[in-house]
């Protein structure tokens, strides 16, 4: 109270500044708990292959199961329940699920995040080149941009790598092609209202070029609504990559990937095995982790309406 | 008996990021009775919306009430439970919302959005409602009233939706109005017919009104009571006749003093010989230009047509007309934004090119453009010193210390502190935000600063700050200045010369003593007649004059023959003005005006 009145008597009859000084950011919980376990994965990729009480190709060996006094010489090592041996049990080839997660996360964040900068790459470029440069580069971007959107993302992936043959820079390349298109459109309309607004005009009244427009006028003014995007955009490459492993056509094995775990574990759910559970919980924590710490800054920054809502 | 509307002891304060509260409305009380108005006054950050906005039982998000009560008929609307809060707005509280452009669905029709509220609500059937619209048309004066509820909002003009704003808000029958800043945006053509008609409606329905503004000239016109806050607090509480004349409180003689004289010859600076050269600083010979697609030379809309202006070094210049007449076009046109189909732009003698692209990089330093709104033409992300940096890095080649010490003699120059160097555009207020934009200009050191409606946006205390600054760089630097505004008080005081377009052509130009005392141009003397003045009684006596009453709300409407003023002119004669082009008349001194009518029949 004593610092208002202080100010207030300092700004007596002078103008009022209308305008609060600059926010920081302030994550509420679910934002909070959603940078735990972003961090927790990405402490994983770091270092998970060396905390991996397995390799991720590894078969367990029958004797591990032997149940102590027991006659029996060679259980079976699929499909088994978690225990001592196994923290989360093991797979439909025996080996251990844990392990094959802790590597599969390094594959499958790895080759998503790639992708989704490789995309960011090409959509930011071309979908701001489409805003700043003239109707007519806008108009062939644009009609190629939808070219590609109209093409069914998975049918696109399948025919490429049935002819290609699968391998993880086909992979990458491929999804990040078809999610740059979608790129593109958020850059160029985000491009576009700030390329119309009264300091780009004024940076042309002053006889800037073009590079200091695209690179200190718009990119700065762009950043914040692009950086959010790109975190769901990240959880969408998952999505696609597992979605196209679960098919069979992405990681190939024995390499590890969350999506072909899921496909090659399926069988495992009629015993009744977490086998298969295990690495959708995976996939499901880090892209609802991604995805609540998205929300949670654009209700803060840029996202007027959702801060609105809140 | 009881006032129909009591604001007691009203706190409203703002929840802080440290979950701390700061008082924004610091105790205020006033009663409103039936028939009567009651204005809210202060400048931004007053206060008066919130507490306007209070009367709805309605507070911004971030806002919360704090103590004290709002009673409507007795009740107190803030404890009330929201659903009877929903009742009541738009049934016996109805609010007027400032721009009425956004306000309306450009696709649904008049009528469907006028009744929308009403027959939602159950007070009307929608015949009613339609029968009740339309008499409500017929009140407020527009255009047309069986057939206006079948249009759409585009079919109108501004100052028409504002008066169907108001339509919407009294279909209802409301028994309090609360109107916030409903003729700030408006032409002071457009605001004198919006003004009047509030006040005519507002008494024949016997509904109270809460009228929010800044400008007091407005408010001696429409008010009964008026209430001067600042930062939050009650500063004086009277008759509106009586803080007109005798204001009682500082501040309001200080709002008061920034209430500009009504224009007349004789408000202009003295003109300083001594930055004057021969050749004028910038001149406009013929220009044509327009929007949309180019054919065989000419564009799909033109806006400008065959304008000749010359601006002498050390003067200002100044151009007015409503909106829509090509004020700023004009700009974009000298500053190259905008090429022109036909004519040349000289710059000391010597033709520019139509296109900006083609300029040089001195060419351009010479010419400056301040931009209307400081809000959008300082970008965001960069800070002060970066956006005063980079003109004296890109066309005067300074860096590192004498880069810095130029910032901060560029912030001394407009009266800001040194260290706001280091601050964001969004840490300032509108006026320093304005302040800014006028210092990257003048880092340029140009020679002509084109300045388009750079007051328009800001409260009177400091659109008036801002006036005096300008003056004295004008002194300072010797710089020419283009000063466009639809605010006639102030061009006459700032102005050396005025040029006054309408519908894209030049009707009158020459310097400000000679253009604003008569002959007038017909079209001059509406503008002029049209400026409110600080006395309660004026907007009556304004309304009985010739002009108009032939036509001062209309749509500009741009034409390829004759006088495009013809449809509005009390002069206006038939198969002539409509036919022809006006010969320019000229009346010496450079003085010029173009009307078929000679000088002794110009009205005076």
């Amino acid at each position: 109270m004593a610092e208002t009145e202080q100010t207030d008597t300092r700004m007596h009859f002078d103008e009022l500044p209308d305008a609060p000084p600059r926010r920081k950011i302030k994550l509420s919980w679910p934002g909070k708990i959603g940078i735990v376990v972003l961090v927790f994965w990405t402490v994983i990729v770091a270092i998970g292959p060396y905390i991996a009480p397995y390799h991720e190709a590894e078969f367990l060996d029958e004797s591990l199961f032997v149940i102590p006094g027991s006659d029996e010489m060679y259980p079976d090592t699929d499909f088994q329940p978690p225990s001592k041996i196994a923290f989360l049990g093991t797979d439909y080839l025996g080996r251990d699920t844990l392990s094959r997660i802790l590597f599969g996360a390094r594959t499958t964040i790895g080759i998503s995040f790639i992708a989704t900068i490789f995309a960011y790459l090409i959509g930011v470029t071309l979908g701001i080149a489409a805003a700043v440069g003239g109707q007519k580069l806008d108009m062939i971007l644009s009609r190629l941009n939808d070219a590609v959107l109209s093409i069914p993302a998975i049918m696109l992936g399948l025919v490429m790598i049935a002819a290609l043959g699968s391998t993880i820079p086909l992979l990458i390349v491929l999804t990040g092609i078809i999610y740059a298109a979608s790129v593109f459109r958020i850059a160029r309309s985000l491009g576009q209202d700030v390329m119309v607004s009264d300091f780009v005009e004024a940076a042309r009244v002053r006889g800037e070029g073009l590079w200091w427009i695209i690179f200190r006028e718009i990119l700065p003014n762009v950043a914040m609504p692009l950086a959010t995007d790109f975190g769901l955009r990240f959880v969408w490459v998952i999505l696609f990559i597992s979605a196209l492993s679960f098919l069979g056509l992405g990681v190939q094995p024995p390499m590890s990937d969350w999506g072909s775990m899921v496909k090659e574990n399926l069988p495992g759910l009629i015993y009744g095995s977490v086998a298969p559970l295990m690495p959708s919980l995976a996939i499901a924590t880090l892209t609802i982790s991604v995805n609540m710490l998205v929300d949670d800054i654009s209700a803060h920054a840029g996202g007027k309406l959702a801060g609105r809502m809140n | 008996m009881s006032a129909l509307l009591e604001v007691d002891e009203l706190w409203i304060s703002a929840r802080k990021d440290d979950e701390s509260l700061l008082p924004i409305v610091k105790g205020v009380s006033f009663n409103v009775d039936r028939g009567q108005v009651i204005a809210l006054i202060g400048e931004s950050g007053s206060g008066k919306t919130t507490i306007a906005l209070a009367a709805l039982g309605y507070t911004k998000p971030g806002l919360e009430f704090a103590g004290g009560q709002v009673r409507l008929e007795g009740e107190d609307i803030i404890t009330m439970a929201p659903e009877k809060q929903r009742a009541l707005r738009g049934q016996k509280v109805a609010y007027l919302a400032q721009s009425a452009a956004a306000t309306f669905n450009p696709s649904l029709t008049i009528g469907e959005q006028v009744t929308e509220s009403t027959v939602l609500h159950g007070i009307l059937n929608q015949d009613q409602a339609n029968e009740r619209a339309e008499f409500l048309y017929r009140a407020l004066e527009l255009p047309e009233p069986e057939r206006l509820g079948r249009r759409y909002p585009h079919q109108v003009s501004g100052g028409q939706l504002q008066r169907l704003m108001a339509a919407m808000a009294l279909c209802g029958k409301p028994d309090l109005l609360v109107l916030d800043e409903p003729t700030t945006a408006l032409d002071v053509t457009t605001q004198i017919e919006v003004l009047k008609a509030f006040k005519s409606v507002i008494k024949q329905e016997g509904s109270a009104a809460i009228y929010v503004t800044h400008d007091l000239s407005v408010v001696a016109q429409i008010a009964d009571q008026i209430v001067v806050l600042y930062a939050g607090e009650m500063q004086e509480h009277g008759s509106a006749k009586q803080v007109v004349t005798q204001p009682g409180h500082d501040y309001t003689r200080r709002l008061m003093r920034a209430v500009r004289p009504p224009p007349a010859a004789g408000q202009g600076e003295e003109t300083l010989s001594e930055h004057q050269r021969q050749a004028p600083a910038l001149e406009v010979k013929d220009i044509t230009a327009g929007y949309g697609k180019i054919k065989n030379g000419a564009s799909a809309i033109t806006v400008l047509r065959d304008v000749n202006v010359s601006i002498e070094r050390g003067h200002t210049f100044g151009v007015i007309g409503e909106s829509g007449c090509g004020k700023s076009t004009l700009a974009r046109v000298m500053a190259g934004l905008l090429p022109a189909t036909h004519g040349r732009v000289f710059l000391d003698g010597r033709a520019l090119e139509p296109a900006l692209a083609k300029r040089s990089r001195q060419e351009l330093q010479k010419i400056q453009f301040v931009f209307q709104m400081a809000d959008t033409a300082l970008n965001p992300r960069q800070r002060i010193d970066q956006i005063l940096g980079r003109p004296l890095a890109f066309y005067l080649g300074l860096k590192g210390k004498d880069k810095r010490r130029r910032i901060g003699e560029l912030l001394d120059m407009v009266e800001l502190p040194q260290d706001f160097a280091g601050r964001y555009p969004e840490e300032l207020s509108g006026g320093q935000k304005q302040r800014v934009n006028l210092a990257r200009a003048l880092a340029a050191e140009p020679e002509v600063l084109l300045c388009d409606e750079v007051i328009s946006a800001l409260d009177s205390i400091v659109g008036a700050n801002v006036i005096e600054l300008l003056k004295r760089l004008r002194k300072q630097t010797g710089v020419s200045f283009v000063f466009i505004s639809h605010d006639l008080s102030t061009v006459a005081s700032f102005a050396d010369a005025i040029v006054v377009l309408y519908a894209g052509r030049v009707v009158e130009q020459g310097s400000v003593d000679r253009v604003l005392s008569p002959p007038y141009h017909p079209y001059t003397r509406l503008l002029i007649s049209s400026v409110p003045e600080l006395r309660v009684g004026w907007l009556e006596e304004a309304m009985e004059t010739q002009e108009a009453k032939a036509g001062i709300d209309r749509l500009v409407k741009l034409t390829e023959t004759g006088c495009p003023f013809f449809d509005r002119c009390p002069l206006a004669i038939k198969g002539t003005c409509d036919q022809e082009i006006p010969p320019t008349r000229d009346l010496g001194g450079n003085h010029t005006i173009e009307c078929h009518r000679n000088e002794d029949e110009f009205l005076p």
